[in-house]
């Protein structure tokens, strides 16, 4: 048998630095090794002794895509330390907060990073000769949700109007109005590139993935909800320690989490849809069913689906939220520090993301601990690997290299998040 | 009519969290014009195409964290005519040089179970500490404008525009209430760098020093003001120690009140 190394030197199109070993024997995929090389960050050390309302502004700067998500997770959690609670409009102001940043991060994804793959372009810029159109309507559609963030944030890349109780400034009914057209443009577009992205052809790969997600009591999850699974899991976020175990390993940066009673598990945009599908209407699951996205999919190349679908669910979100806008008379509730300890989970653009803060009485961070998504997924990422090189062992190198690529883009990692991605070497003995 | 050649383009990054260089990509209505106009020859984020130097213009994203990067910088700056560091991290060494202020060790013990497999420096440093940079662009994350400007100057064979003020002097010509005399809201806006577009009083909120030190920032006054606000030491100590916290204006100020563990 022909001994023989493949190298794939740094994964492309994804957020963040990495490599991918795999170990062939005798033509069989004997070890998949998804090698995180971002140096670590260490926010989890740094966070010890800083005030619990820096929590929001410092554990943004872990990731340029979804700083808004960080900041999400951080309030929830120090509220929950705090015992305060945020409702009414300013809730609603944080789901549209987050409704922009969810298509802002998927619009990235579906165009610039993920399409390219299945029409066989390097990058979105060569794909425009030939799909101008789309490539158009999804920039069009990443700025309307920028435009979103920008008003609601200050900026599109770390926001500065998130604190732990609200905002430091609430937009007027004007504000959000002006908005209005855009996203009623931005819908149509959603809609376009959602058919666009329906057209093309997906690998016949299924999975019998765990699925976790948020599920909230009536709405599609971004801030709130109990972690469920399509096996039974079924806990608050107080309890995702409990059930939950991060496992490190020698060829990575990013710490690996499993679920500790059954191990491998997905989050992400097609866990949120098989888990929460009857909370998008009627109207939007039969358009997701057009375009050939169902209820229990398990084709990770499918995911790009669940992202158009959410995409154009987040627009709607965020009309009806502005529809009902009524500016609240504060910007933010009155937080104050006592000592305890917080957790909580939001469904980032990649997945559930759990913050955990133990807090002093004088409001400094004793300690602290986060689960990203990318972490969550990592291992799973490696069995979908697996499965694909072993599916496609005799193929020629370079192929076999882009399908291994391929089964890695399809969950949108985000390196800098699990800390945390790639350069592909094949092994073969 | 021959075509004349467009400049190459590379966008690297290290030590960061791919906000700055996700500021090019931001630029939704320029993009393509932007695409058209240079050559993006490596852009691992953007694109699978990554072809070799040498190049006319690097972006440089990141700190410098790890062996290894300090050798890769080198290979950079020796293919690039131009080098540009972009945001906090690359010229300031970012949110991650406060390992700077700590043992990493214990840092690493505190993050991983197998500290031994975890390979870094003590240290988080600038590209400048490295290479010559040719030019910074403050900030964390950049402000994508000053980001255009840059690549439109060099394309043009100009200087490019920068702001070179202060938050404070930003905000004035913005037409914003000082937050400081208005509501006593504690701002590092006289000390910081523009370039942001003064967001952060337009928002209600005190400057949080996310773009550095300006020229001649007399931090010491800033923090006498402070103290007359309310202000302890330790949240001024914290303030100076957030984005940019190894630059030296800012280190020295945090150091003059006190350490974390032992508060002057």
């Amino acid at each position: 048998m022909a001994t023989k190394t493949i190298r794939l030197e740094y994964l492309t199109r994804v957020e963040g630095e990495g490599s991918l070993v795999l170990d062939v024997r005798e033509g069989n995929v004997e070890n998949v090794r998804l090698s995180i090389f971002e140096p670590p960050r260490f926010f989890e050390a740094f966070l010890r002794g800083r005030a619990a309302s820096e929590a929001p502004d410092l554990t943004a700067r872990i990731c340029g895509i979804c700083p808004v998500a960080y900041q999400m997770s951080a309030v929830h959690a120090v509220e929950a330390a705090f015992g305060i609670e945020v409702g009414g409009q300013l809730r609603a102001l944080r789901r549209l907060l987050y409704c922009a940043e969810w298509i802002e991060s998927h619009a990235l994804h579906i165009v610039m990073l993920h399409a390219p793959d299945f029409l066989g372009f390097p990058d979105a810029i060569a794909m425009a000769g030939a799909h101008g159109e789309a490539v158009r309507r999804g920039l069009a559609l990443k700025k309307a949700g920028n435009a979103l963030l920008k008003l609601l944030g200050g900026r599109e890349v770390h926001p500065v109007n998130v604190r732990v109780g609200g905002f430091y400034r609430v937009p007027t009914q004007a504000e959000l109005a002006a908005l209005q057209p855009a996203l009623a443009e931005a819908r149509e577009n959603a809609v376009a590139v959602a058919r666009w992205v329906g057209g093309f052809s997906f690998p016949d790969v299924g999975r019998d993935y765990e699925f976790v997600a948020l599920r909230h009591a009536d709405e599609y999850p971004m801030n709130e909800g109990r972690i469920v699974s399509n096996r039974g899991l079924d806990i608050a976020a107080a309890e995702f320690e409990a059930a939950f175990e991060e496992r490190q390993v020698a060829y990575s940066t990013a710490l690996q989490s499993v679920l500790r009673a059954r191990g491998h598990y997905l989050v992400g945009p097609l866990a949120r849809f098989n888990l929460n599908h009857d909370r998008l209407g009627g109207e939007l699951l039969a358009f997701a069913a057009e375009l050939g996205l169902r209820p229990g999919c398990g084709n990770p190349f499918r995911s790009i689906l669940a992202r158009a679908v959410e995409v154009t669910y987040a627009i709607e979100e965020a009309l009806r939220i502005i529809d009902a806008y009524v500016p609240p008379r504060e910007p933010s509730v009155r937080a104050e520090a006592r000592a305890g300890t917080g957790m909580a989970c939001t469904e980032a653009p990649r997945g559930i993301l759990y913050h955990r803060y133990g807090i002093e009485a004088d409001g400094s961070i004793a300690e602290a601990r986060i689960v990203p998504p990318t972490s969550q997924n990592q291992a799973t990422i490696e069995d979908d690997v697996r499965l694909v090189a072993t599916q496609g062992i005799h193929l020629p190198e370079e192929e076999l290299r882009e399908q291994c690529e391929r089964a890695i883009r399809n969950h949108d990692p985000c390196i800098s998040c699990a800390t945390h991605f790639l350069r592909l070497e094949v092994r073969r003995r | 009519m021959a075509e004349r050649k467009r400049p190459t383009l590379a966008v690297w990054k290290f030590t960061s969290c791919d906000g700055c260089q996700l500021s090019l990509l931001d630029c939704e209505d320029e993009l393509l014009a932007v695409a058209g106009a240079v050559d993006i020859a490596y852009f691992a984020e953007a694109s699978s195409t990554l072809r070799p130097g040498p190049y006319d213009v690097s972006l440089v994203e990141g700190s410098i964290t790890t062996a290894a990067d300090a050798e890769r910088i080198r290979h950079v700056r020796a293919s690039s005519k131009v080098v540009i560091a972009i945001g906090a991290c690359a010229t300031a060494g970012g949110i991650q040089a406060l390992r700077n202020f700590a043992d990493v060790g214990d840092y690493i013990s505190a993050v991983y179970a197998s500290p031994e497999y975890i390979r870094t420096l003590a240290t988080s440093t600038p590209i400048a500490a490295h290479v010559k940079v040719d030019l910074e662009l403050r900030g964390c994350p950049i402000n994508k404008e000053e980001l255009l400007e840059v690549v439109s100057a060099l394309l043009a064979g100009r200087r490019p525009e920068i702001a070179d003020e202060s938050v404070c002097v930003a905000c004035k010509r913005r037409g914003t209430a000082c937050v400081m005399v208005a509501h006593g809201t504690p701002c590092l806006g006289p000390v910081t760098h523009a370039g942001c577009g003064a967001i952060c009083p337009a928002y209600g909120r005190g400057c949080y020093g996310c773009y550095g030190p300006a020229e001649q920032a007399n931090t010491a006054a800033l923090s006498a003001q402070w103290r007359l606000l309310g202000a302890d030491r330790r949240s001024i100590h914290r303030a100076f120690r957030t984005f940019n916290a190894a630059a030296e204006p800012f280190r020295r100020e945090s150091d003059a009140h006190g350490d974390e563990d032992h508060p002057a």
